[in-house]
């Protein structure tokens, strides 16, 4: 777009402009009068149809061409007043980002006493509140529903919210921090490491500690490659820590599939999932209730 | 087609000199005289029938609220016991193709009876020339006091019509502004001098409209503003009753005693008293034929009939016919018969036709709107159970002024049912609700890729849980991978 803001451009456009506005209040005020000979009725323009219908030149009446005038007159006003001339920003500095900044203000205005109520309220009481959880809906369809779906279940790879299993953390400030500044997880990749023998019997290992069907011998081979690589990040007993993000892998819940397929692909070439930081965006207040909507979601005794 | 006889007339008086002359024209004002007779009640009839509709209609009440009301701001207009939402623009639609189908079979079958009997301008410009009689007197009183220099009287005179114009204008604006704003409010609005920037803008806007072309341009306006009278000649025919002047009977038009044999001292029966010259509101002579400024009001029928029975004369020298009955010398039945050709039988077949469709779809429209939208991100996920979840969001718009309870189901695969919606859903009166809703099927039950599903969303009345439920169908695609 910097390719038309010089200066050139600005001249052009101007000049194009002045140039018609002149154009036709001359042609208006060269045709305004007209010669007519002696004894002559008005011209005929020359068209005839139907035989003997003939049309005729006649005048127009005197407001008419006052209108004209007055629509020049009110373009002119219109070019000093507003931007229309090139990088000529008008005299009453007019813009659609002004328009737009000053609708914010406004809304903000008018929003702020109501955002600034629930932000004074802990977030299990605004979660409990039903017209916070209308905002916080309207919100979370808006911004969070393209990851987490419209239900808040999300899907492959984003994490459901509705139930108690949490990567970072469920409680309030956690909930708060994690859309603030949002959270990058990042799971290796195992597999040029143990090889795929190695992450098959780790696939194995890791369904066996929620319980699934699994190989045992495969199982056994897993485990200690499991303390030997895992319990870094999961624990010694897959429990995962909250502190890295590192999952739960005892309770079948699974971010991106529980089969020995999905399993072995989640560590031979590990996932880095992420999850975009809001604050910034959203702004503390609005933060403040999406955290109090998601809350509720795995509170529902909270909302009664 | 009928040929307007523009070049008869309208040619401006030829120039004593050579000189400078303006192109733009001086308007000459037409001082029309009053009349009084069977087309003229009628106009006062539609004028009457008009302007009830217009002013009276803000002020009914509907279910405690205005019961015509075009409330822009919520995008809602309200008619009576309908609710209009955005998405029935097609009734709007309708409703011009109706008025645009209405026009054409009138025009064929009589003419500008638009122009003569119900256009705004016509209307307004009667009430304020009635008003105009009443203060300043018929037309030899006013052009006499046109040319009389500025007294007292004159002064009191003309300060009393514009007062008078200008207060009916500024009602016509009020009730203008009062069909999208709620008029006792706006009333209110209007005693605290408190109302809006818009709301004033309008109102003064439609009153200055109102009182310049009612009071001012009258004529002007259908003669140099109006593209109807453009085009009039095309959508006549030889068949369509026009206004028009017997000219076989009436020339030799000429003065003569009223006792006098005209017929036998070579006279038609024009006696050339100009009445229908000055009753014209355009300023036209009818005796010229057709003309494009001629708004089909009649005036000059009921002008000239009123001085053919003092004549004692047959009435109709001037008169609704067509050319053809003109130049064949049709009887009135024969005329009449003619009515019924091709192409006003078939105007009147279109517009049966879309009125009645329009009735029949307005009377099964069911207040009840559904839109389903799929989630992007998530396509689908898997359940237990091989169970295979979509989530979509239904936007459910109750359109009627009554609560509802929204029950939704889904069809169309084998055990395919909605989860986590267990009671019904309550949508305020007049309202739209989004509804997420997760949808789960076996991923046995379709085929991969896109299945055809269908929501069924039913609203029952909460206050008459034993009524009918209002049933509303969506289709939408179930994705199973």
């Amino acid at each position: 777009m910097s390719d038309f803001n010089g200066e050139f451009w600005t001249v052009y456009i101007s000049v194009i402009t002045v140039a018609s506005v002149l154009a036709c209040t001359v042609l208006l005020w060269t045709l305004s009068t007209k010669r007519v000979t002696a004894g002559r009725t008005a011209d005929v323009t020359g068209h005839v149809w139907d035989e003997d219908l003939e049309e005729y030149n006649n005048p127009l009446p005197r407001w008419w061409i006052w209108l004209f005038y007055l629509t020049i007159a009110f373009g002119v006003a219109y070019l000093v007043l507003y931007p229309g001339l090139g990088s000529f920003p008008g005299l009453l500095k007019w813009s659609s980002r002004g328009e737009y900044e000053a609708e914010q203000a406004k809304a903000r205005e008018t929003y702020q006493p109501l955002y600034a109520r629930y932000a004074a309220m802990s977030i299990p009481d605004v979660a409990r509140d039903s017209q916070a959880r209308e905002m916080g809906q309207r919100l979370f369809l808006n911004y969070c529903a393209q990851c987490h779906a419209s239900d808040a279940r999300g899907g492959k790879g984003f994490p459901d919210l509705t139930d108690q299993d949490w990567l970072y953390g469920g409680d309030p400030e956690t909930i708060v921090a994690t859309i603030t500044n949002g959270r990058k997880a990042m799971m290796p990749a195992w597999g040029k490491i143990v090889g795929d023998e190695g992450t098959r019997n780790l696939a194995h290992y890791v369904i066996s500690l929620s319980g699934g069907a699994h190989d045992e011998l495969r199982a056994a081979y897993g485990k200690e490659l499991f303390a030997a690589n895992c319990v870094a990040c999961h624990g010694p007993e897959g429990k995962g820590n909250p502190v890295l993000g590192a999952a739960n892998l005892t309770d079948k819940i699974w971010l991106y599939g529980g089969s020995s397929t999905a399993l072995v692909e989640t560590i031979g070439k590990g996932r880095n999932g992420v999850m975009p930081a809001w604050g910034e965006f959203l702004g503390p207040d609005k933060v403040h209730i999406v955290a109090a909507y998601v809350y509720g979601l795995s509170h529902p005794a909270g909302g009664q | 087609m009928v040929k307007m006889q523009a070049h008869v007339k309208l040619t401006p008086v030829p120039a004593p000199e050579a000189m400078e002359q303006a192109l733009y024209e001086v308007r000459k004002k037409i001082y029309p005289r009053a009349v009084h007779g069977a087309f003229a009640a009628w106009r006062w009839i539609f004028v009457l029938l008009t302007q009830l509709v217009f002013y009276g209609g803000p002020w009914l009440t509907w279910n405690a609220r205005q019961a015509v009301l075009f409330d822009l701001a919520a995008r809602k207009f309200y008619i009576f016991g309908l609710v209009f939402w955005p998405q029935d623009i097609v009734y709007l639609t309708v409703l011009l193709v109706i008025c645009a189908y209405s026009l054409f079979l009138f025009t064929a079958v009589a003419g500008r009876l638009w122009c003569g009997y119900a256009c705004p301008q016509t209307v307004y410009t009667e009430i304020f020339m009635w008003i105009e009689r009443k203060v300043e007197g018929d037309r030899l009183a006013r052009m006499k006091l046109d040319k009389q220099p500025l007294s007292a009287r004159k002064f009191s005179l003309k300060g009393v019509k514009h007062g008078l114009w200008i207060a009916l204008a500024l009602w016509t604006g009020f009730t203008f502004v009062g069909f999208f704003t709620p008029i006792h409010t706006l009333g209110n609005e209007v005693l605290n001098l408190s109302t809006g920037p818009w709301e004033s803008f309008w109102m003064l806007f439609y009153g200055f409209a109102t009182y310049g072309n009612a009071g001012w341009m009258r004529e002007q306006v259908c003669k140099y503003m109006c593209p109807y009278a453009r085009f009039q000649s095309v959508m006549f025919d030889p068949d369509t009753l026009i206004i028009t002047y017997d000219r076989e009977r009436g020339e030799p038009r000429g003065t003569r005693a009223r006792s006098a044999d005209h017929k036998s001292k070579g006279l038609g029966d024009c006696v050339d008293c100009g009445i229908c010259v000055q009753v014209c509101p355009t300023g036209i002579d009818i005796r010229n034929g057709l003309q494009y400024e001629c708004i089909g009001c009649a005036a000059c029928i009921d002008g000239c009939d009123q001085v053919m029975d003092k004549m004692g004369y047959p009435k109709g020298l001037i008169r609704y016919s067509t050319e053809n009955a003109l130049k064949n010398h049709l009887p009135t039945q024969g005329t009449l018969k003619r009515i019924f050709r091709p192409r006003v039988l078939i105007y009147s077949a279109i517009l049966w036709a879309i009125i009645i469709s329009t009735l029949v779809t307005l009377y099964r429209r069911v207040p009840l709107k559904v839109d389903v939208i799929r989630d992007r991100g998530n396509v689908m996920r898997d359940a237990e159970d091989a169970d295979v979840q979509n989530v979509y969001r239904l936007q459910i718009m109750n359109t009627q002024e009554i609560e509802r309870d929204m029950r939704i189901s889904v069809s169309g695969l084998d055990g395919i049912e909605i989860e986590g919606v267990s009671r019904p859903i309550r949508v305020a009166p007049a309202s739209s609700l989004m509804v997420p809703v997760r949808v789960e099927a076996p991923r046995a039950s379709g085929n991969k890729g896109s299945n055809r599903i269908l929501f069924t969303v039913e609203a029952t009345d909460p206050a008459h849980p034993d009524s009918a439920p209002l049933k509303v169908e969506e289709k939408a695609s179930f994705v199973i991978h």
